[in-house]
């Protein structure tokens, strides 16, 4: 058996177990983390099929920033198990029809010879293969304007996404930044200039006092 | 280099070779991880004590002097100590996550350097991806906080890891995109080419090598690279992760020994890893700056040795960032930046001006 069979198998392996464990954790934290461990072995399938730059792609978008962010917010929730699990079983036929679907789809581009679907990229490719630069080349050429535009799509959804959220309430009191940056020190101190002694008044004790 | 080693361990082992043969590349890659880590752990610990110093001086202190000649033992002193406590489990953290958070903050920081290249030929692995590498590599070491911080059952730690996961992943996106500039003016993802690439140019021609790196092009982008290294490192004044006058040590409250020292190492571990990747990516890693002096490891400890020097630098001078300020500068300030020097270099390489043809 040659060690990327072996290496296949692991990946293959741990990512099920992963992905298994992520619907049936109890715990929403710990459904995160498996998947993020699902996703990292993803990439090591990826890796193996020669698709760097799209497993580290995998792992610096998904793992590295998206994950994080679900983990931030899973975190900071408290969510209440026993309530999730209720509509469990009313759900599941729905469920079972969307998995189903996509083990469908999935068989239909494995099976692509058998369907006559576009053939599979060469299997052994020259060492000085750069798969940044290939998919580059047609990501800017070929399929300039649909990349553009999702590109653009994207920045819309980011930018809903931030009005619809954003509410500047009248009664707050916020601070500038900028304003806090650009203050000197002359306009929160003044020195003033004075002789170094100063003569001390004389206290007369007035009669009657004690002095 | 394996076949000089080779030459020496073959008639070594004799007729024991026949059988280590299938292995050897297994042996042959851990011996070299070997080599790489361990001075690099060397210089984790005398990373501290050189940083006590440093402080010391700046605040007009002496610093650690007692343990061995000038105090050279501290760090030894410090890590048997760390060794010997015991590593507490609070009742209610979540145990498996709890052992979990500080190797998840180690091992990216150690295994980052296996793409780092430290002269001609010095690198573990040499592939072409190395700065995408570096990049998804780098962006996992946040989880170790963050777990930390969650499996705790703690306040503090989980704010600590609130502020972790916001500060990280906001420095990790101008970093990217200061690399962006990197790569397009070198057109390699290989690290070592990145090194090449700055080795050519007018001014090397004339003998003023350092003339012709990539830090006088881009010289904004060095600023924010080297401002976000600091900040993803959580080293001050970007500390706010583990901010102690706010909330203790963040993500490390409730660790203790060893557990502790993981993020210790983790974070030296780190910063050296950012001075190394910036003297590649600026500073023209292992060239010499000058015509007649010859390439070598030296020139890369060197810069790399600066710019430590100048994160120690920053610590003793800088008061800690608001949390506001610290968002402000990383969304407000480094991201349209980068972006516009993005446009600039594009500009520039493509205009008759280009020094980079």
């Amino acid at each position: 058996m040659e060690f990327k069979t072996l290496l296949f198998y692991i990946f293959s392996a741990v990512t099920i177990f992963a992905a298994l464990r992520v619907i049936t954790a109890r715990n929403p934290v710990h459904a995160v983390l498996f998947l993020v461990l699902a996703f990292f072995n993803v990439s090591g399938l990826w890796l193996l099929l020669q698709a760097e730059f799209l497993a580290l792609a995998l792992v610096m978008v998904y793992v590295g920033a998206v994950m994080v962010l679900f983990l931030f917010v899973v975190m900071m929730l408290d969510i209440n198990i026993e309530r999730v699990r209720q509509g469990f079983w009313n759900n599941l036929p729905l469920g079972a029809l969307v998995g189903l679907l996509m083990v469908g789809e999935m068989a239909v581009v494995l099976s692509g010879r058998y369907f006559g679907l576009a053939s599979l990229p060469p299997r052994n490719l020259p060492a000085d293969y750069s798969n940044t630069k290939e998919l580059a080349r047609v990501l800017y050429t070929d399929y300039a304007y649909p990349f553009e535009i999702a590109s653009v799509i994207l920045l819309v959804a980011i930018i809903v996404a931030v009005m619809l959220t954003l509410r500047r309430r009248k009664d707050t009191r916020g601070m500038r930044p900028v304003d806090q940056i650009a203050v000197k020190a002359r306009d929160r101190m003044r020195l003033v200039k004075m002789a170094p002694e100063v003569e001390s008044p004389v206290v007369v004790a007035k009669e009657g006092e004690q002095a | 280099m394996e076949a000089t080693v080779l030459s020496f361990v073959e008639p070594l082992l004799g007729g024991l070779w026949s059988s280590i043969k299938p292995v050897w590349p297994l042996i042959w890659t851990l011996l070299r991880i070997v080599v790489i880590l361990i001075p690099l752990l060397l210089s984790v610990a005398y990373l501290t004590f050189w940083e006590r110093k440093v402080i010391g001086w700046m605040q007009v202190r002496i610093g650690p002097n007692r343990v061995g000649p000038w105090g050279l033992l501290q760090p030894v002193c410090d890590g048997l100590k760390l060794f010997l406590k015991e590593i507490i489990v609070p009742t209610a953290a979540d145990k498996k996550l709890y052992i979990l958070g500080p190797i998840l903050a180690i091992a990216p920081a150690l295994a980052a350097w296996s793409v780092v290249p430290f002269a001609p030929g010095w690198v573990l692995a040499n592939v072409d991806a190395g700065v995408l590498y570096l990049l998804a590599i780098s962006s996992v070491g946040v989880y170790g906080i963050i777990i930390a911080g969650w499996a705790s059952n703690s306040k503090f730690p989980f704010f600590g890891a609130m502020r972790a996961s916001a500060q990280m992943i906001s420095y990790e996106i101008s970093m990217g995109l200061a690399l962006i500039t990197v790569l397009m003016v070198s057109n390699s993802l290989n690290l070592s080419e990145i090194v090449n690439a700055q080795g050519k140019g007018q001014f090397a021609g004339m003998g003023v090598g350092f003339l012709s790196w990539n830090w006088l092009p881009l010289l904004p982008m060095l600023g924010v690279y080297l401002i976000s290294g600091v900040a993803e490192t959580n080293r001050a004044p970007f500390d706010v992760v583990e901010g102690e006058s706010e909330i203790v040590a963040g993500h490390m409250v409730e660790y203790s020994g060893m557990s502790f020292a993981m993020f210790f190492l983790a974070e030296y571990a780190n910063m050296i890893l950012i001075a190394a990747m910036t003297s590649v990516f600026f500073l023209g890693g292992w060239l010499s700056p000058v015509g007649f002096l010859p390439n070598g490891f030296h020139w890369m400890a060197l810069k790399m040795a600066s710019i430590l020097f100048f994160f120690l630098w920053i610590r003793a001078t800088f008061p800690r960032y608001r949390y506001d300020q610290i968002m402000r500068l990383g969304w407000k300030v480094f991201v349209p930046l980068t972006l516009t020097w993005i446009l600039v270099v594009g500009i520039w390489m493509m205009s008759p001006l280009s020094i980079w043809k």
